[in-house]
């Protein structure tokens, strides 16, 4: 066995870092404490890059599976013997894979927001808020039990509230932090009731346990039903509904747009890489018991993420903020996650859909940071968000031009760069599973790569804009991570995933399959073609398409309604049936009753200060009163 | 009986040892390094309290006048670790010029009533019992009047004892009504013989009327202002603490080993007490302007929340009542400290001379507000779990009454304890308390309560201890 409790020093040292800049970073020099904060994280980067090696390559396997290692475990709450509830850390592929995956997109963007958040006021606060974040996020995915997951959950959800509300003086930062805070709690609600119903049914909160695919947890499944549905099921749907509001996905998805009122840095850690991922992380981390208790949630998480990847996509061709664009491809990605685990099955080739969700998580967090960095830098030099002030930019911002580039034909499947691996991977698990989803999949593949283009085309070639500003390149520390991360697109397609994450911790046989391979290829070709008639250079054709589409153009354009429909119905109808009768009752029957209380006791306790008169007799009268009234009450009254 | 058989009750032989050191310390010591001597006794009483961790053997001596057990073992424990804590906050007031002449009777009649304590803990036999309690008190109503030439603190030295010999005479008579109907005196014998007839319920309520004068529960309290205001600051925090929790630790035990039997008077007694006892405390505490009687009224109300772990008689109940004295000793300490650091640099005790304190000495205001959410029992503090254990040991009997009496208390109580955090961070004031650093040794004791605060309410370990020591009736 080899020691990983150092690990317990990755959660930990940017939790000590935000603990020092919070506290005293007003008294560092800004600088310092920016350099504090990326240092500390270079160091857990390092720490987990060495785990990910140790556990990877030279960790025994059991029968040929990887094991999951509790590296550290002390119980916190005990309720009974079984029941309790633990802090931990647990090592298994995914968790160590999002070690890696968390610890570089953050170093990055700590490098690059020394750069971008320069000068800016408050930038100690945004340096601790960041390590805040990754102490968070760090501690979800090395949760050891659901419990400590959900504590994590929710400090995840705490520092993105921070985060978005950066600008606090800004009333639409403030209004994108309240609304992405409220969205995402109330579906942790349901994460709650599930793992209420969970625990309750299964007497654990242990994912050791609750996981084993032969266990006790497993092959109960939860006899009785509700609805026709069996409990597990139930409880699984609840659970889901969290990872529905973290991740964005349909219905909870409101929020992830606004969500980019936060600095450029942000949305690209948390709202792209790493928080929004969570929802998919935590039905991989419940695999077993989706697959093997649960299929009918499993079958939610798919059309789930089939739905909400095809919804999203559509609106992201209409959108015209660089960032809202980015906010809704992610939105589709991972959608194209959920979808993957939702068609996968456990253990065997029938995992394939398990791997590749992992692996398009992997590559997506990539690409889709270097996206948003790649946007920042966009922003910083021009000024402004919207791609229609933009144009012609590739002369002025040529290492942004080229990492774009890169990360745009990543994410439209060209190969060789990591993202063709991953969808296809994706594409094959849902062709071999359920063709309607693979179509709708197919589709998206060439939906994605049109709306891509259409932003690339637009912002780097198109009209030729005067800036009332001369342009130039961003500073190095804001090229360089982009340049890292294009790299990363570059190479981590090569990285054997079957061999290392799968859904049973063995070694998974695939292969690309070219009957997928090239149809999605040519799509994604297909798209990009469309797109540089439209966008590279000046011409009317758009215009005039979404004149001829009039109303579903304006359908889309609004994101179809939703959120006025949330507005319609949370003002016109819980408002004011629900709230307004509750409040009332709140304001005259709940607080009638305190402030009744709060009187009576004043008025009594200036009655009665007459007892307490200073003189000993009297006291003592009381003293002997007392002892004889209880004697009297427990003799004869009340015996 | 060898020598060995002593160290069963090493605790007490070697507070005794303390206290003579203490005194022949005080023989040698060179007259113009007076101080001398309580850096020497707060080392001493340290040492002592880190050998008092160090296992030792369960047993008894003389012929069962005296027990020592695991559970007493840890009672003991954690009065040293409250009585450490008051030593060296009361450093930095005993430096003072009036108090030179008389520091080791400070530290000789503290380390008396402590020894009275543990015999209280350990005894086995009503007699023992008895000389403990009066070693516990007597002692204490001379450090009450320490201030002897105060007439504050002489009138609280003479309340004291004319209350105390009182509460003595009635426990006496209760004790022989005991005696009477049972024909002995120790515990085990009582347990056996005690039955349900009206003279020996009488006797018991006159036994629980002279306890409760010492933990002061409502209708037994009305001494507890005068004295906690008449008396040093030290004193007070000593007697809300220490003292009290002694006395609900003798009276755990002598319920659930000595009078099993009349389990169903005692759970009625407690509960008419206990709702008096919060409510009369709340109610008085709300009035208070000077900060050490509004401690003092608070504590009353707590004392009745401690009775609801009493109730049940049930091993959580038993185990919720000491964890939350444990508690109750950092944050009333912790908030004792402030009291006493402020008293001492600028001579200011009231709740008004408190406005905008968190604008000149910030630190002190935090440390404040964090032991007074855990007195009120706000998550996430050791307070909330110490009430939230005895609430649920309450519950788990089916007190459910009870359990919403004290809640609404509670809300009582967060009032009084807000009120105090209102003045330290919203109110302005034109003359706040000056901006002063305290010295080292009121940082120390101030830094042990925060972090026993801390400590006590995160570390589930301590509580497990506690509750694998515990036992029910």
């Amino acid at each position: 066995m080899i020691n990983f409790s150092y690990t317990i020093w990755i959660p930990l040292l940017p939790f000590l870092m935000f603990i020092l800049l919070g506290l005293a970073g007003h008294k560092l020099k800004p600088k310092l404490s920016g350099l504090l904060g990326t240092g500390g994280l270079g160091i857990i980067t390092i720490l987990s890059y060495i785990t990910a090696f140790k556990y990877f390559f030279t960790s025994e396997k059991v029968d040929g599976a990887y094991q999951k290692i509790t590296a550290l475990n002390f119980t916190w709450l005990q309720f009974t013997d079984k029941l309790h509830i633990d802090l931990g850390v647990l090592l298994d592929p995914i968790s160590v894979m999002m070690l890696v995956v968390i610890t570089t997109v953050s170093f990055m963007v700590h490098i690059y927001s020394l750069g971008y958040m320069k000068g800016e006021k408050g930038f100690e606060r945004f340096f601790s808020f960041l390590s805040l974040f990754s102490f968070s996020m760090l501690g979800l995915v090395l949760a050891t039990n659901i419990f400590q997951m959900y504590i994590f959950w929710e400090l995840v959800g705490v520092s993105s509230f921070l985060l978005i509300g950066f600008y606090y003086q800004k009333p639409s930062a403030v209004r994108a932090s309240k609304k992405a805070f409220i969205v995402t709690r109330f579906a942790d609600l349901g994460f709650l009731i599930g793992i209420l119903i969970l625990s309750f049914n299964t007497k654990t909160f242990d994912f050791i346990t609750l996981t084993n695919p032969t266990g006790s947890a497993i092959a109960q499944g939860g006899g009785i039903a509700f609805l026709g549905l069996s409990v597990m099921t139930w409880s699984m749907i609840f659970v889901f509904m969290g990872g529905v509001g973290k991740s964005a996905m349909f219905p909870f998805h409101i929020w992830l747009p606004d969500a980019m009122e936060g600095p450029t840095p942000v949305s690209a850690l948390i709202h792209a890489a790493t928080m929004v991922v969570a929802g998919v992380y935590l039905v991989a981390r419940m695999f077993p018991i989706y697959a093997l208790s649960a299929p009918v949630a499993l079958k939610v998480v798919a059309y789930v993420g089939a739905f909400s990847s095809l919804f999203a996509a559509i609106i992201a061709c209409t959108q015209t903020d660089i960032k809202r664009v980015l906010a809704y491809s992610t939105m589709s990605q991972i959608g194209y996650m959920m979808l993957a685990l939702g068609v996968a099955g456990y253990g065997g080739h029938e995992g394939l859909g398990y791997m590749a969700s992992m692996f398009h998580l992997f590559t997506h967090a990539m690409f889709k940071a270097l996206l948003f960095l790649g946007a920042g830098a966009i922003i910083h030099a021009v000024h402004s968000n919207y791609m229609t002030e933009m144009g012609g930019l590739r002369k002025y911002l040529p290492v942004t031009h080229i990492t774009f580039l890169i990360a745009c034909l990543t994410i439209a499947g060209i190969p060789p760069l990591s993202g063709f691996f991953s969808k296809d991977e994706i594409l094959a698990a849902a062709f071999h599973s359920n063709k309607i989803l693979f179509a709708v999949e197919y589709a998206v593949a060439g939906l994605t790569a049109f709306y891509m283009f259409r932003l690339y085309f637009s912002i780097f070639w198109g009209k030729d804009t005067h800036y009332h500003h001369t342009l130039h390149e961003a500073p190095a520390t804001m090229t360089i991570p982009l340049i890292v991360l294009a790299i990363g697109c570059i190479i981590t397609g090569f990285i054997p995933f079957n061999k290392l994450v799968t859904s049973d911790g063995r070694i998974l046989e695939s292969e690309i399959e070219l009957m997928i391979a090239i149809p999605s290829v040519l799509i994604g070709l297909l798209g990009i073609g469309i797109a540089y008639i439209m966008y590279r250079k000046e011409s009317t054709i758009p215009d005039r398409l979404a004149a001829t589409f009039k109303y579903s153009y304006k359908w889309a354009y609004n994101k179809f309604y939703i959120d006025e429909l949330y507005l319609f119905v949370t003002k016109k109808i819980i408002f004011r049936y629900i709230s307004d009768p509750v409040a009332w009752f709140d304001r005259h029957i709940v607080d009638g009753t305190m402030n009744a209380i709060a009187s009576v006791t004043q008025s009594v306790s200036f009655r009665i200060r007459g007892f307490q008169s200073g003189q000993l007799q009297k006291y003592a009268f009381v003293f002997v009163t007392g002892a004889i009234m209880l004697a009297i009450l427990f003799i004869y009254l009340w015996k | 009986m060898s020598l060995g058989t002593f160290l069963i009750m090493r605790h007490e032989l070697l507070l005794i040892a303390a206290a003579l050191s203490v005194l022949i310390a005080e023989i040698f010591r060179n007259p113009d390094k007076k101080r001398s001597i309580s850096l020497f006794s707060i080392i001493l009483f340290g040492v002592i309290t880190i050998i008092g961790f160090l296992p030792s053997p369960a047993g008894s001596l003389f012929g069962g006048m005296y027990i020592s057990s695991g559970t007493s073992l840890l009672m003991k424990n954690i009065l040293n670790i409250g009585v450490l804590i008051v030593f060296i906050q009361s450093a930095t007031w005993l430096k003072k010029e009036e108090n030179s002449e008389k520091i080791s009777e400070y530290f000789l009649l503290l380390i008396s009533t402590l020894v009275g304590m543990n015999f209280m803990i350990s005894a086995g036999h009503f007699l023992i019992f008895y000389i403990g309690i009066e070693l516990a008190t007597i002692p204490i109503a001379a450090l009450a009047a320490y201030d002897r030439y105060k007439n504050k603190s002489a009138e609280a030295g003479i309340k004291l004892i004319l209350s105390s010999a009182l509460s003595s005479g009635i426990l006496l008579y209760g004790l022989s009504m005991i005696y009477g109907t049972t024909g002995t005196l120790y515990f085990s014998e009582v347990a056996k013989l005690f039955g349900n007839t009206n003279l020996q319920i009488l006797g018991f309520i006159f036994f629980f009327a002279g306890m409760s004068f010492k933990i002061s529960i409502v209708p037994f309290h009305l001494w507890t202002a005068d004295v906690y205001e008449g008396s040093p600051v030290n004193i007070t925090s000593y007697l809300s603490v220490i003292s009290k929790g002694a006395a609900v630790f003798i009276l755990i035990i002598i319920l659930f080993t000595v009078f099993p039997v009349i389990i169903a008077t005692w759970q009625k007694t407690i509960f008419v007490t206990s709702i008096l006892t919060m409510t009369i405390g709340n109610l008085f505490a709300i009035r208070q302007q000077n900060l050490k009687r509004f401690l003092a009224f608070s504590s009353i109300s707590q004392a009745g929340y401690i009775l609801l772990g009493l109730i049940g008689g049930n091993q959580l109940g038993m185990a919720s009542v000491i964890y939350y004295i444990l508690v109750y000793i950092f944050s009333n300490l912790g908030a004792f400290g402030v009291v006493i650091a402020i008293s001492n640099a600028t001579g200011k005790e009231n709740i008004d001379d408190y406005n905008g304190l968190y604008q000149t000495n910030p630190k002190l205001s935090l440390i404040m507000t964090l032991a007074l959410f855990s007195l009120a029992g706000i998550p996430p503090v050791a307070g909330f779990f110490g009430k939230f254990f005895l609430f649920t040991a309450a519950a788990q009997k089916g007190f459910y009454l009870l359990v919403l009496i004290a809640v609404l208390n509670t809300i009582i109580s967060l009032f009084y304890y807000l009120l105090v955090v209102k003045a330290m961070f919203i109110t302005k004031s034109e003359t706040p308390v000056e901006s002063f650093r305290s010295d080292f040794s009121t940082r120390f004791a101030l830094g042990i309560c925060i972090a026993g605060i801390v400590v006590t309410g995160f570390a589930s370990i301590i509580f497990e201890v506690i509750r694998n020591l515990s036992f029910g009736v």
